[in-house]
């Protein structure tokens, strides 16, 4: 059924079509409407076998949905920013107790300055928590990533962000292809946990271990979210075979000259690599990191210039390093530009600039690209 | 060694984790000042402190196994019959 809906309404019917058993959020732009849909459908009691639960902060929501997934319940939950910061203290403990919580990140600025708008420096302080992060390129890949996501987090269990920009997709009208409920449940198993809590049979989830065993959960949880990208690359090939095509944990376009980044701006820079004859690379699953797939495509390229949108402060852009460190002592000489933080637009006519830079020999190892001119005052 | 998904464990398995070894100093009962009064134990944050019956007299006792040296016993005693030792560690 294809019709026009917005970045919110993909998320959530989506959502429905996978039959969650607890949904929890507390509103923060640019999500709110995901869950207001979701609470809509609800309300219309188009949701069944499940409770809808309001929380007075996003740390009461994910601490809900930790309690409500330990019991064996499917969880959703949708945030991004200061929201998603709030809840960290319990997604990681989410993390180490191996509950598959689905959250989907509606990419946003970090506090100070307020913003509302997007870039990637929410969900990349989360990074290295134990959590998968998928990037989404637009609204018909985030509604089909649900199901998948569900998927890919119930059989590795380990919770699951879904990463999409804020108002690029999230408010964008656009045609969606819905999927039907025969196709998801056919897809989509029912949740059955292995442990589950419940009052006839109390457990601890996430007890203390002592310096003799704790090294050895977290080696496991290692060693589980490397195995995990062998279910993530499965899932998406059966994926592949019921409906579309998104290519594996990365999407790859040969070149002499690569152009790398995650998210929705992989679509402008599609269209420049296809009118300057370049290629590009979109990283869409980011943790696990598909470090060995990378090296293999990228390794005997000229070029490989990677745009970022989250900065590791005192260092550089955070998704170069993890490129720059798959690349280690291959020949590719790799260039940064850091563009499009706080929702600043990143038209083509950038992307040419940097390109044009780095093929006229003028870019450095990184730089911050669209910058205005500023005078430094007091206040 | 047990490693369960998620550091899952039933009740009761976390009495495995001696969390007396944290201890620097741990409290030494005055048997002769004790007075049984059980201040001691209703304050210990940990539920370290048991009262007992010896010669029919109430006495408060130490579960070192879990006892993490806080003192609390020893501040609130009003018999001051609870000083607080240099653990030794054999």
């Amino acid at each position: 059924m294809r019709k026009v809906v917005r970045g919110f309404y993909a998320i959530a019917y989506a959502v429905k079509l996978c039959r969650p058993n607890v949904i929890c959020a507390y509103p923060i732009t640019p999500q709110t409407e995901i869950v207001e849909n979701l609470a809509e459908m609800y309300a219309n009691g188009e949701l069944e076998n499940c409770k809808y639960i309001t929380a007075e902060s996003e740390f009461e929501a994910a601490s809900i949905l930790v309690g409500a997934s330990a019991a064996g319940a499917r969880t959703f939950t949708a945030t991004c920013s200061q929201g998603l910061i709030l809840m960290s203290e319990v997604l990681l403990n989410a993390a180490g107790m191996r509950l598959p919580i689905v959250i989907v990140n509606t990419n946003r600025a970090l506090s100070a300055p307020l913003s509302i708008w997007p870039d990637l420096q929410d969900s990349m302080l989360l990074r290295d928590g134990g959590i998968i992060q998928i990037y989404i390129e637009d609204n018909q890949e985030a509604h089909e990533m649900i199901p998948q996501a569900y998927k890919i987090a119930e059989s590795t269990m380990f919770p699951i962000m879904v990463c999409m920009d804020g108002f690029k997709l999230t408010h964008a009208y656009e045609p969606v292809d819905l999927l039907d409920q025969e196709t998801v449940d056919n897809f989509l198993p029912p949740y059955d946990p292995p442990i589950k809590l419940s009052v006839k049979n109390p457990l601890t989830f996430g007890s203390y271990a002592p310096p003799d065993c704790y090294m050895e959960f977290r080696y496991k949880m290692h060693k589980d979210m490397i195995n995990a990208k062998k279910t993530i690359e499965k899932v998406f090939r059966e994926w592949a075979e019921i409906k579309n095509d998104w290519g594996g944990m990365i999407e790859y376009k040969e070149g002499r000259t690569v152009l790398v980044a995650l998210g929705s701006l992989i679509s402008t820079i599609k269209e420049v690599a296809k009118e300057m004859g370049l290629g590009y690379l979109k990283v869409r699953t980011y943790r696990p990191f598909p470090a060995e797939e990378i090296r293999e495509v990228l390794k005997d390229c000229d070029n490989v210039i990677v745009f970022d949108r989250a900065v590791s402060f005192g260092y550089e852009g955070v998704l170069t390093i993890d490129i720059r460190n798959a690349l280690y002592g291959e020949s590719p000489d790799i260039y940064s530009f850091i563009v499009g933080l706080g929702g600043r637009d990143v038209p083509k006519t950038l992307i040419e600039k940097c390109v044009s830079k780095v093929m006229s020999g003028k870019a450095k190892r990184y730089s911050f690209e669209g910058l205005k001119e500023f005078e430094e005052v007091l206040y | 060694m047990r490693i369960s998904l998620g550091a899952v464990s039933r009740p009761l398995e976390s009495l495995e984790n001696k969390t007396g070894s944290w201890a620097v100093r741990v409290p030494k009962i005055d048997v002769e000042r004790c007075v049984g009064c059980g201040e001691c134990y209703m304050f210990c944050p940990d539920g370290c402190i048991e009262m007992v019956q010896i010669e029919n007299r109430r006495i408060a006792k130490v579960d070192y196994d879990y006892c993490k040296g806080c003192g609390i016993c020893s501040e609130i005693c009003p018999a001051n019959a609870i000083e607080m030792i240099e653990k030794v560690i054999e």
